[in-house]
């Protein structure tokens, strides 16, 4: 069997290496040699990308004839040959590179005739002209230089002869908009190469089946499908929760409290990854390792804000095997392999399961070995969270998210580059975009108004027909206008609207107190302009491991001093949440109503479980439990849904607003990961023993009709996703040829095309888009709509003189948080009359 | 992470009945009131101004390929009807860069045209020339005019930094913070004796009243930001407001 499937080369190599080939390497071999494509789901350390690209390989070695002989005359005209044979795409520029490495080897130790190279964004203009002119064999890339290469006349040369493409860290790839691009790419390359197959890499996922679908071209019926190849699995992890010493905190995410205890783990391991939920966590335990690190180990920093530079630097690092331990964010999910790591410490939620055992799964490549994994929870619930991911990591659960319905803002995109690679028929394009699995079920009503938008907007006044970007000439072919639109679209191309990014910059010292701001200085990495926008000159807060003074803005660059203040003064420097998910959230709730389990936590956390049974109830597993009581003059209503801060946001968005319609004058809310609590004057309690207020009226799913349409007017999130959705369509450029247009004025003028268009075109396409991105990005409306029906007839309410055990981590974030609301008027007011008295005393 | 705030008493409930509105300015010793959505009536001359229009910007960009909204004239004509139905003016000025470009007349669409004429009817109606919009046009009514003089006051695009002056161009915008959170928003830029308008158009952005040009403009920083709230102004020292 092995012989049939791998050349006598090869597997001298394997022997070579002290390696058999694997089971599932040979089985992608047998799919390709059928015609297969094929979805490979294995752990990390399996020899997953060897197996990706073994087929090509070993198809590759039999590529004896040289390739020289490029330009073919045909009589009337030349025709080119020997295009590219295999394409690899990551969603990072620095695995592609480090996979390149790795083939590397093969392929010299074998002595292949096969070249391979990578094209990322890097990649100087003379080496991708050569690329376009003279193919590689491998091109290792990503999807937004697939789509780059796709705009352009010599597509259907470089990509004709295509026989494979192999698609790393799937799973990861299809939860974006990158994943919409990429299928709409794949789409396009099977109308290039319909000879070709696709090889699809991904961690353990719920829906395989979904990746499946995404690999091949669907079908108008039914479904086509790649084939399933599932690696044996590596050893059961070994996931504990750290039983602390201490006392556990109430809230916050710091989890000072077990810091001796984290660092006593490095100490006791070779090389440790500490993963943490956010950047500003990391800053933080990044800081307070350094502050006991009596020993002096070599402990690293990295999150995706730190300068590129910096963070190879310590990647390089870590793979030669100088460091003790790293602290970073989920910017360490995917990636390079360090075989050398043998214990992965999450502080803070798990979040999800899948998200779990991705990270576990980081540790200890070595297949057959368990890894091993320490949970540290931050606080109460956190513990329950904990319980729950180690539950559903020993039931091997999956919660990934179900694959992405296709965006429209990123058709668009598409769109317009397919016009600038060449002319197209809106039938056919049509039909090539339903091929692709996230928009099999795309209407021709919303293709055509993405193709009218390109043209000339979208707009139901036809104003712009005489500057329309693409136009529909008499062979019924839509093609680009002017050679300008196609050098435009180039440039701004891809899905990735990073929140406004700005640089830090680390001042020179100042010379004899001037108070001129030298330019220039090291840059530190970047922030996100809101996070800026908070800052008054002085203030000091914790990044790239550093606490820093804010001293001014200039440009788009933030200058910053370092500070000797032992007390950052703002605390939060947010960044890269994940909400838990919604299996989690379920067991969680599942645990909380069931005393048998509390028996497997911490005795501090049972006993809080225990007195709040005594003075208020846990609800049962699907019912939502709302308590209401007084406290310093204020009265407050706490829920816990479980379904995430984005979703309870957006609830109490929504409560205030019906509170207040109701006559109750609300004040305020705050939510966490957990709970939510509403605050105001009136007696709540009262209101709802009195028959006055209705819980089940006040929770009713019609909140998500008027009241959300009303808030969603002035909302500043929704206006940062209609900003990201009107750049990636291309309604707002970001770069123009011979200038850089400020992030500043783009931001600007994106609420004001909101406001506008809300008002003259509510069904325009952006909205349209921009309104699905609120279902489950900032807003998370989907997840708030499935709860509101879920607990429809099922509110527990219970009226209690004081707060609650249970409510306790959600007040405790009162005041703490950053504040972020909508209110801007009553800001203005507050520190208008703040000035009066000021004056008047 | 969320939490509002509301004050649920009424914000002006501390002013006497006779203590000026928030909303009143005087330039010049003239008496003025500056309306929250960023025009200027002057009642003794039933004047009303209005800067930085920007008609046609959306079809302006659309021209160069980016294909904004359609909207935005509509938009800002019919916020400016709203100020003459509620004030009746007798004469209207628009303090330049009344167009975003110069073929900007001619794009308008003829619902809008109309809508301007209807303004126009029945009062005087001076379009004063600014940087975007140097020549007089035709089909857009009115007369044209480089400055405009009435009692002690000099109406014009750009501003000299001469006294009794009241002037646009330059969009200003003021931001304050307060409990954490900074505010954004259009501003009247002014001392004793000399007027920024905010700009008005559907599409215009603003400058920092922090920016050199202010100070420039001022001598110094010892102007008032008059904040433009929803229905009321919000007066700030422009040494409190931030930069951006």
């Amino acid at each position: 069997m092995q012989t049939e499937l791998l050349p006598e080369n090869f597997a001298q190599w394997f022997a070579s290496r002290g390696w058999t080939p694997r089971a599932h390497q040979l089985d992608l071999l047998t799919k390709a040699k059928a015609g297969r494509s094929a979805l490979l789901i294995a752990p990390t350390g399996g020899g997953k990308t060897l197996a990706g690209f073994l087929p090509s390989l070993v198809e590759l070695s039999g590529n004896s004839a040289p390739r020289s002989k490029k330009l073919v005359s045909t009589g009337s005209h030349i025709r080119r040959e020997g295009g590219l044979h295999t394409l690899y795409i990551s969603p990072l520029k620095a695995l592609a590179v480090d996979i390149a490495r790795n083939l590397e080897t093969p392929v010299r130790e074998m002595k292949l005739p096969i070249r391979l190279e990578t094209r990322t964004g890097d990649t100087p203009a003379s080496k991708r002209q050569r690329q376009r002119r003279d193919p590689l064999d491998i091109l290792l890339t990503t999807p937004e230089q697939l789509a780059l290469l796709l705009a352009s006349a010599d597509a259907p040369f470089l990509f004709g002869s295509l026989r494979r493409v192999v698609l790393d860290e799937l799973h990861s790839l299809v939860l974006s908009k990158r994943g919409d691009l990429l299928s709409l790419g794949m789409a396009r390359l099977f109308q290039l190469a319909p000879q070709m197959t696709t090889v699809g890499l991904s961690a353990t996922v719920a829906e395989p089946d979904e990746l499946c679908r995404f690999l091949v071209p669907q079908p108008l019926e039914g479904q086509a499908s790649a084939d399933l190849v599932i690696a044996q699995a590596g050893a059961q992890p070994d996931v504990s929760m750290l039983d602390t010493q201490a006392r556990l905190p109430w809230a916050g995410h710091s989890a000072r409290h077990a810091l001796q205890e984290i660092y006593g783990l490095i100490e006791r391991h070779k090389t440790t990854l500490i993963f943490v939920n956010t950047r500003s966590q990391a800053e933080f335990t990044f800081q307070s390792l350094w502050g006991i690190n009596d020993d002096n180990l070599a402990i690293a920093l990295h999150h995706g804000s730190l300068d590129v530079a910096q963070r190879r630097k310590v990647e390089d690092a870590m793979s030669a095997g100088k460091l003790r331990a790293v602290v970073c964010t989920s910017s360490l999910d995917l990636g390079v392999d360090w075989g050398d790591v043998d214990l992965v410490i999450n502080i803070g939620a798990p979040k999800g399961s899948s998200r779990l055992m991705q990270r576990v799964g980081r540790s200890n490549h070595r297949y057959d070995e368990p890894s091993k994994a320490v949970l540290v929870p931050a606080n109460r619930f956190e513990v329950l969270e904990c319980r729950a991911a180690i539950d559903a990591v020993a039931a091997n659960a999956q919660d990934t998210p179900p694959l992405r319905t296709g965006a429209l803002d990123v058709l668009c995109q598409h769109i317009l580059g397919r016009a600038v690679g060449e002319p197209f028929h809106s039938d056919e394009l049509f039909a090539e975009v339903r091929s692709a699995a996230p928009y099999a079920s795309l209407t021709r009503t919303d293709f055509d108004d993405a193709v009218d938008f390109v043209a000339t907007g979208g707009y139901a006044l036809k104003a712009y027909e005489r500057f329309a970007k693409i136009r529909q000439t008499k062979d019924g072919k839509w093609r680009v206008t002017h050679p300008r639109v196609a050098q435009r679209y180039r440039m701004n191309i891809g899905t990735i609207v990073e929140a406004d990014m700005l640089k830090v910059r680390l001042m020179r010292s100042r010379r004899g107190g001037s108070k001129m701001i030298q330019r220039g200085g090291r840059v530190l990495g970047q922030v996100e302009e809101y996070f800026v926008e908070m800052l008054s000159v002085g203030d000091t807060f914790v990044f790239a491991g550093e606490i820093l003074r804010y001293e001014a803005l200039v440009g788009s660059e933030v200058y910053v001093s370092r500070s000797s203040d032992p007390d950052p003064k703002v605390p939060a420097y947010e960044g890269g949440k994940f909400p838990l998910s919604t299996y989690l959230a379920a067991r969680v709730r599942g645990i909380l109503a069931d005393p048998a389990a509390w028996r497997a936590l911490p005795d501090q956390v049972r006993e809080w479980l225990e007195i709040q049974a005594w003075r208020s109830l846990l609800p049962p597993a699907g019912d939502l439990l709302v308590e209401t009581f007084p406290r310093g003059g204020n009265h407050y209503l706490v829920c816990y849904p479980f379904e995430g801060r984005l979703a309870h946001q957006t609830l109490g968005m929504l409560l205030t607003r019906r509170l207040e319609r109701a006559g109750l004058r609300p004040l305020g809310f705050v939510a966490n990961e957990y709970a939510l609590a509403v605050w105001g004057l009136r007696d709540l309690g009262l209101s709802i023993a009195r028959q006055q207020l209705s819980l089940n009226d006040l929770f009713a799913e019609d909140m998500l009709g008027d009241d959300l349409e009303e808030w969603l007017a002035e909302s500043a999130l929704m206006k940062r996703t209609f900003r990201s959705c009107a750049i990636i369509a291309g309604l707002i450029e970001r770069r123009f040829p011979g200038e850089e247009k400020s992030r500043r004025q783009v931001t600007m003028s994106t609420d004001l095309i909101y406001d506008v268009l809300r008002k003259h075109q509510p069904d325009h396409i952006l909205l349209r888009a921009a309104r699905a991105d609120a279902a489950t990005g900032l807003l998370d409306i989907k997840r708030l709509a499935e709860m509101l029906s879920r607990i429809q007839g099922r509110i527990v309410h219970k009226s209690l003189d004081h707060v609650s055990p249970l409510a306790v981590p959600v007040m405790l974030e009162i005041g703490r948080e950053t504040v972020y609301g909508e209110a801007s008027d009553t800001l203005l007011a507050e520190a208008a009359d703040e000035l009066v008295k000021e004056a008047m005393s | 992470m969320a939490k509002r705030t509301r004050n649920p008493e009424p914000l002006d409930s501390g002013s006497g009945a006779n203590a000026p509105s928030r909303n009143d300015i005087e330039i010049s010793s003239v008496p003025l009131i500056a309306d929250p959505s960023g025009a200027l009536y002057w009642p003794e001359h039933g004047i009303l101004a209005v800067a930085d229009l920007h008609l046609e910007k959306g079809s302006s960009y659309a021209a160069r390929g980016q294909m904004l909204p359609p909207y935005d004239t509509a938009a800002t004509l019919a916020r400016l009807a709203r100020l003459i139905a509620q004030y009746a003016p007798r004469a209207v000025i628009a303090l330049g860069d009344s167009f975003h470009d110069r073929k900007g007349p001619a794009r308008l669409l003829d619902g809008d045209r109309a809508s301007l004429t209807a303004l126009q009817r029945g009062r005087d109606w001076i379009w004063i020339t600014g940087n975007h919009d140097p020549e007089p046009a035709e089909n857009v009514g009115g007369v044209f005019q480089e400055t405009m003089q009435v009692g002690a006051l000099t109406f014009r695009h750009l501003p000299t930094g001469a006294a009794h002056e009241v002037c646009g161009h330059l969009h200003p915008v003021a931001r304050v913070s307060h409990r954490g959170r900074a505010v954004r928003r259009r501003c009247f830029a002014a001392d004793a004796t000399r007027m920024v308008m905010p700009a008005f158009g559907a599409f215009t952005g603003g400058l920092n009243v922090r920016d050199a040009a202010f100070a420039d403009l001022f001598g110094t920083l010892s102007f008032t930001a008059h904040m433009l709230g929803t229905d009321r102004l919000y007066a700030f020292s422009a040494k409190r407001c931030l930069a951006d």
